[in-house]
Order: structure tokens, then sequence, then C-alpha cells
């Protein structure tokens, strides 16, 4: 059998990744990747590809033997023909592909989380700073258990209330309105959400909903009401206190540096 | 034979063919110019708070002659500190080509010396004028150290002149002291840039631990407190304070400045900035060079010429290298010290105005780690009996390539995602690819990647060697084994990161992940140097012949560099946001807007080919007296043949 020459592999290689990202991972394993992801991977892949065969002198001629071959081979005419043929046809396709496509608005341009302000503040009340305010019955958690407890519970009323329509019941952002927000609701149960941010973060987060975000990196476009507007300063502590221990997940605290 | 003649440059007839255009050019460069500085010249003269540069605004102007000087700053600082010690391995090996490439090593750095003088005069000429008020706060409270800084400089200055131009004078007996003032010059630029990253430093963050503060400044600040605060008892005043509490160094009403010049100095990201600078000079200083290097041997005529260039620029990428293994984790100490010292622009700088700005940092390091070891590869080509290690570089490809993915991954998609696609992701953020967002992923990818180019290097190492070792199957049983549970230790270590409260992740996983790959390379260089001891040489190094390929590689990588720093220098600078000094005082310039990421992508890419214009100058300047040297040389020995 004829070994296949190092530019079919490469292609293959290519070709592979790419069905691989796509309908393999993009469909089998996991939902779909967007597609300016895929095409940043399938970069880093021709990059590989570009190093593993330009290294070595007699690797990189080798690579481009079939490429001279059909440039400059009279027996490969046919081969010539057919891809001068496929070039203006591969064009017009691409032309196609980019004028065809139904109206797609761009995703949402914010950034990934709001910068928050230096000082804390519930109504007009200011708190401290966003730096120093820990939640005031988070010290329950060792000194009375019990007292805590009550403050969780207290914490999963105040939730299941008001919040789990958007945000689930499950903490996951799949409440019932939440198909019909953009952008969609903080999901609790991703290691990427409470983990990152101080329990100040989100109770100003709470506290002022979406009308309350800074005017840098606009538009928010969070439907998020302003909730110190209908709940209580420690109805809001209580609610990050469930959070936390619904998830299992620790808000972010701050050890003692340097 | 006829011997084949190449055209000559004559500069004498270039210029007078170009006299007539460059007589023309000049009023028009005259008319400009004047028409540029009329509005400055033009305004109040009196006390301002901001003077407007002309036609490209205060900052902008600031920015470009801040970064200028601080690329010609590194390269100036980061080469001594190598040449010093190759310098230092000619003498000891008695070898003479290091103490040549030293020498070169230096000139270069001459050259630039004065044009980073020059670029520092302008710099604070665009600062008094155009942030008067900002320069009379900040020399308010570092007066004591702008002094110092002079003297410094002077120090700087004359060690450097005594160094390069004392280079052939001291040899033999003399070549002890020579290193000595090689030494003192390392000194003397270490201590100029900590001085000046102190005043920057400050901007961004004014305030240090109250563990770290004098009892009078501790005094001042309680009262300040108090002041503010008329109700407040002392007791309530010190409630939760510890030692490791941030405590401001102003008054946060007034904006008086309440510390000392030391404690200012030693503000909360000041040594983490010292370090990542300190390693960035000698990584961008290799990277230059081997630039350089690259450069000449694609021009070399010679053999002998394309040898010792192949030769300095593997010698300027190796110290690249190993400048580069260690700066991802001097950037992480440095990031987790802004999120200490301030959790609102840590917030800002991975997860909201600058995180796509990391996402290109990403891309860069990847490209600088993919090119390095492409270079180390390539140089492996020129080694007989390197292909044994060919069959593993499939493998080590593919490793580095998914690092680099996962560490470019961003970890929210809706910038760059349709509608549809955030529907069909369910959110903002990948269920499996957006883990590859988080640190831990992120911070394992690196410690792996570096592994990896390590590895590179072992290979290269020991391309042409065979060791004699008894032990040298169990030596390499060791080191198989260190590379691979170490692997498998920091991917588990990573994955647990995803479980753990952040402060255990940020505090105690990553160091031991830093640790692991650190403790790696050290155990298995140990037993790499004892096995490789007394090796027989199975196939020599054939310097020269190396592929113009990896010469452009070389070129791209320092290229990279120089944008990363320009990119990060924005970072650095921009976290501040709307204020001068952060917290104290707010900028109520024009300018007191974070500019985008593509006006900073654009701005850098000025500054960089302005950078590369100015360098390339100067060593063509250098050049041009090398060859004028040399024709000098060969008419004088002619004569006496």
């Amino acid at each position: 059998m004829k070994r296949l020459s190092l530019f079919t592999k490469c292609l293959i290689i290519f070709v592979g990744c790419w069905v691989f990202l796509r309908f393999i991972v993009g469909n089998v394993i996991s939902v779909p990747i967007p597609g300016s992801v895929v095409a940043m991977y399938m970069g880093l892949i021709i990059i590989a590809i570009l190093v593993h065969i330009s290294v070595e002198d007699s690797r990189f001629r080798e690579f481009l033997r079939p490429i001279h071959e059909t440039l400059i081979d009279d027996n490969k005419r046919l081969r010539r023909r057919v891809i001068a043929v496929l070039i203006p046809f591969a064009l017009l396709a691409y032309t196609y592909s980019i004028f065809a496509q139904r109206a797609n608005p761009p995703g949402n341009p914010r950034d990934a989380h709001p910068s928050p302000p230096l000082e804390l503040t519930y109504k007009d009340e200011v708190i401290g700073k966003m730096q120093e305010v820990e939640n005031p019955f988070r010290h329950y958690e060792k000194d009375d258990p019990e007292a805590f407890k009550a403050h969780v519970e207290n914490g999963r009323r105040v939730y299941y209330q008001n919040c789990f329509y958007c945000h689930g019941d499950d903490l996951d952002g799949q409440g019932h309105f939440a198909p019909h927000l953009q952008p969609l609701p903080a999901n609790f149960q991703d290691p990427g959400i409470i983990p990152n941010f101080q329990e100040s973060f989100l109770f100003w987060r709470i506290s002022k909903g979406g009308p309350g975000l800074p005017a840098a990196g606009t538009p928010w476009d969070s439907a998020m009401p302003v909730w110190e507007d209908m709940l209580t300063k420690d109805e809001i502590w209580d609610v990050i206190l469930f959070l936390s221990d619904y998830t299992g997940y620790q808000p972010r605290t701050f050890g003692e540096g340097h | 034979m006829r011997q084949h003649q190449q055209p000559r440059l004559d500069i004498r007839s270039v210029a007078c063919r170009f006299k007539k255009p460059l007589l023309l050019l000049l009023p028009l460069i005259l008319f400009l110019l004047l028409q540029t500085l009329a509005p400055a010249v033009a305004q109040d003269m009196s006390e301002a708070e901001y003077r407007p540069f002309p036609k490209i605004g205060s900052r902008n102007a600031a920015w470009i002659a801040a970064q200028l000087h601080l690329l010609f700053g590194s390269f100036i600082l980061g080469v001594p500190m190598f040449a010093v010690i190759i310098e230092f391995i000619g003498w000891k090996t008695k070898d003479a080509r290091y103490d040549r490439m030293a020498q070169e090593f230096i000139k270069l750095c001459m050259g630039a010396f004065s044009t980073t003088a020059l670029l520092g005069g302008v710099l604070v000429f665009i600062l008094i004028w155009c942030y008067p008020k900002v320069m009379s706060k900040l020399s308010g409270i570092f007066g004591p150290t702008m002094i110092f800084y002079v003297v410094l400089f002077f120090g700087e200055t004359f060690t450097l002149y005594l160094y390069s131009y004392g280079w052939d004078k001291m040899q033999g007996r003399h070549k002890g002291w020579h290193l000595f003032l090689g030494v003192l010059l390392n000194v003397f630029g270490t201590a100029i840039m900590f001085v000046s990253n102190s005043w920057l430093t400050y901007q961004t963050s004014p305030g240090t631990q109250y563990g770290k503060l004098s009892d009078a400044t501790r005094q001042s600040w309680l009262e300040s407190k108090l002041s503010q605060n008329p109700g407040m008892t002392q007791t309530e005043a010190m409630e939760g304070i510890t030692d490791a509490t941030v405590i401001p160094l102003h008054n946060e009403t007034t904006g008086e400045f309440l510390a000392t010049v030391w404690e200012a100095v030693n503000n909360f990201t000041w040594m983490p900035v010292n370090i990542h600078r300190l390693i960035g000079n000698i990584a961008f200083g290799g990277s230059i060079v081997a630039a350089y290097a690259a450069f000449r041997f694609l021009v070399a005529k010679t053999k002998e010429d394309k040898a010792h260039y192949d030769w300095m620029g593997y010698t300027g990428n190796f110290i690249a290298l190993c400048g580069l293994i260690p700066l991802p984790f001097a950037g992480y100490w440095l990031g987790r010290e802004i999120y200490m010292f301030n959790n609102t622009m840590g917030i800002n700088m991975m997860g909201s105005l600058f995180s796509w700005l990391f996402i290109i940092q990403a891309v860069m390091i990847g490209v600088l780690f993919i090119g390095a070891n492409y270079y180390l590869w390539s140089g492996m080509g020129r080694i007989d009996g390197a292909q044994i290690y060919a069959r593993y570089r499939p493998y080590m490809i593919a490793i580095i390539v998914i690092c680099v993915a996962i560490w470019m991954t961003p970890r929210t998609l809706s910038k760059i995602s349709t509608s549809s696609e955030l529907s069909a992701m369910g959110g903002a953020n990948h269920p499996h690819l957006g883990l590859f967002g988080l640190m831990t992923a992120k911070n394992t990818a690196v410690n792996i990647i570096i592994l990896t180019t390590f590895l590179s290097f072992l290979f290269y190492r020991r391309s042409g060697k065979s060791p004699t070792a008894s032990w040298k199957k169990v030596g390499n049983i060791a080191i198989s084994s260190i590379f691979f549970f170490s692997a498998v230790s920091i991917i588990v270590i990573g994955i647990v990161g995803f479980t753990v409260p952040t402060d255990l992740r940020v505090n105690v996983l990553t160091p031991y992940q830093v640790l692991i790959a650190l403790a790696v390379m050290v155990a298995v260089t140990i037993i790499d140097i004892f096995m490789y001891r007394k090796a027989t040489m199975s196939g020599t190094i054939k310097w020269g012949e190396m592929t113009d390929r990896s010469q452009y590689v070389l070129i791209l990588l320092a290229i990279t560099f120089t944008s990363l720093m320009g990119l990060m220098g924005y970072a650095r600078s921009g976290l501040r946001e709307a204020w001068h000094i952060f917290g104290v005082m707010q900028d109520t310039s024009p300018d007191a807007f974070t500019p985008l990421l593509s006006e900073a992508v654009n701005i850098v890419a000025i500054i960089m080919v302005i950078f590369f214009a100015l360098v390339g100058f100067i060593f063509w300047l250098g050049l041009w007296g090398e060859k004028k040297k040399q024709q000098t040389v060969a008419v004088e020995s002619e004569g006496e043949h």
C-alpha cells in the first residue's frame, strides 16, 4: 500500500481536529463551541503543524514536495486543472456562506464582570469599603452553628420567594424566566462565580441589580431588579449565606498577603 | 578566477544623491514642527492643573515616551546582568570567545544607553509640562529618592563607561577588577530601577500593611481616621485592624500624606513589580541580543561570522528562556498582590475591563514558548546524534499547543459569540471549555508548558553526547519518573483547585504547583550534570548551520517580548482607572478614561515601530563603525606588506 505523504497526513490531522472540535466535542461530549473559539483552536493547530514540518529542512522539503509536484510536474496536469477550478468555487461558496447567513445578532459585548465601586452602600447608607466589608452573620458558622443555620434557612426562604424564578431551583441559572433573558441569569453552580468574589461584591450585585451597574463596560442589559428596594440588609446577607451553603462554594476571602 | 565584487554602499554618494530632496524636506519639517509647537507656546503659562500636549494629547505623549524609555531601560539593565556572567565564564574557562561576546553585548548596551537617558529626559519634560500638579504631588513625597536617583545615575554612567572602555585594558591580572566593575554596574542599574519603580507603584497602590508602618505613621493614620469620623472611639477605629490590613498612606478626606518616604517606597506592589521587572529585563535583553545576532547571521557573508552569530543567537535565546521560565510565577505573585491591595482593582484586571488583555497576553506568551522551543528543536538539527530525540517532538508540540489553548481560552465568551451560540451554550460560559478560563486550569497549563520547555532544553543539552556513568539507566529512569509524577501532581492539584476556596488555591495550591515545577528543574539538572560529567562526544555542534527560519523566529520573539511589555504596561497603568494616585488624587483631565483595548494596541504598535527603528539605527551605527575600523585595519596591513 502506498504510504501517505506528509502533506496528506497534515491535512488529515487538520480536518480531523476540526471534526473533533465541531462535532464530537460540540455535539456528542458537550454543547456547541462558538465559531470564534473553534477558529482560535484551529489557528493553533495550523501553528503546531507548521512547527512540526519546518523544524527540519528535510521534513519541510518532504511537506512541500506534493505542492511542488502539483504545480510543476507534467503528469499532474489533471490535478492542477481540478484545483484551478476548485479555488474559484471555494471562494464562491465562502462568499455565499457569508451573504446567505440569516440575521444573527451578535452576543452581548459586556465585560465578564462589572467593576465594583470602592464603597459598599445600601440605599444611601455607606456600609464600608468594598475590600473590608464582611458578612455580619458569617462568623456564626464557627461561633454559633444554630444561629448560622437559622440565617441560612432565612436565606433559603428569601431565595425561593424572590430569586429562583430566574436563577432556578437548583441555583444553576435555569429558572422559568431564564430562556427569555439576555444576558442569562448567573449560574451559582459554576465554580467561577461564587469562589471568585467577596461577599461584599455579591451584596453589591444583589442590592443594586441591573440599574446600579457601572457606566464602564455598558451596555449591561441586566434584568436583575434593585433588591435593596424590596429586601432588608439582613435578608441580602442571609441569601448570600444560602448561596454558598447550597452550592458548597466559599466566597473569596483574602489571606495575609506578602 | 575573477572575484565577484559586491557593490559597496558609499554614504557620501548616497548623501549627494538625496541632498536636494533633503534640502526641500527640511523647511517642511521645520514648518510642521513650528505648527505643532505653536498651540503649546500660545497657552497660559500661569499655574495649571493640566496642559494639553499638541496634536496627540498629553496621555499619549507621556505613554509613548514612558514606554520607549522603559523598553530601552529594560535592555540596558538586562544586558549587563548576563554580560558579566558570560565574561566570568570566559575568564574561568579561559575561552576568549565568551569574553568577546560579552564585550559585544556591552557595546550594544553603550549605543542604547544615551538614548535611554534622552528618552527619560523627554518623559520628565512631558510630565512636568502636561501634569504639573501630579508631578508636584509626587515630587513632594519622593523628593529625597529623586536626589538618590541622580546619584545612582551618575554612578551607573561612569561605571558603564569604565566597564566598556576599560575592557581591553583590564585583561589579565586586572580581570577581577573588571568583573567587579560589571557587578557594580548591575548594582547601580538595579537600584535605579527599584527607585523609579517606587514612584509608579505608589501611584497604583498608595498603601502598605499595618504591621509595616512606623509608630508615628500609625498614630497619624489613627488621628486622621478619628477626625474623619468625629463620633468614633479609638477602639472602634482599631476594630478589625491586623498587621495584614492595608492602610492608606494619606488622609482619605484631605489627601494629605501621612507616612515616611520609606513607607511610600515600600508600598504594596513595589517588591512584586521589582522582581517581575528584574526577571523581565533579563528575558527582554536576551531576546533583543538574540534578534541582533539573528540579523547579523542572516546578512553574514563568511562561515566564521555565521558560526559566531549562530552561537550568539543561541546564547541570547538561552538567556531569554532563563528569564521567561520564572516570569509567569513573578507575574502571578504581582497579580495576587494587586488583588490583596484592592479587590476591585483585581476584578478589573482579571474579570472586567482588562480581562481580554490577558487573553492577548496568553496568545503572546504562547508564541514565546512555541518560538523558544522551535528554536531549540531547530538547533538540534545542527548537532550530530540529536536525531534520537526527534521522535519525542510531535508529543511535545501537542502538549505545548494544548496547554497554550487552555491558557488562551476565555472564561466568558459573550463578546465573541452570536446570540444563538450563547443560547446553545446556556450562557456566557461554555459548560466544559469555560473551566479552562479559570485560573486553576491556566496555572496548571503554564506549569506543564514550562516543564515541557525544560525537557526540550534537556534534550538539546544531551544532543551529541553519550553518558559514560555506570548508573545512566537508573538515572534516566529517575529523570523520567520525576517528570511523569510531577506532571501528574501538577494536573491533580489543578483539578482539586476547582473545588477548594479561592484563598486556599491562591495561597497554597498554586505555590505548590510552582514549587513542584521548580524542584523538577533543580533535581533533573543535578542528576543530568552528574550523569553527563564524563560524557563522550558522539557528534559536534556545527555552528552556523542553522536554518534561516530559526533566525526569523528569534526576531519574532524579540517583537513579541516588546509588544507584550507594551501591553502589560497599559494594564499596569490603566488599572488605576481615573486616578493619578489610586484613591487619593483623581484624574480630572480630558484623558480621564480607560482607552479601549484596540486603541491601546494601536499605541503599543506605534511604540514598537519607533523602538525597533531606534534600535535598528543604533545597531546600524555600531555596524558602520565596525566596518570603518575593519577597513582601516585592512588598509594599514596592506601598507605594511
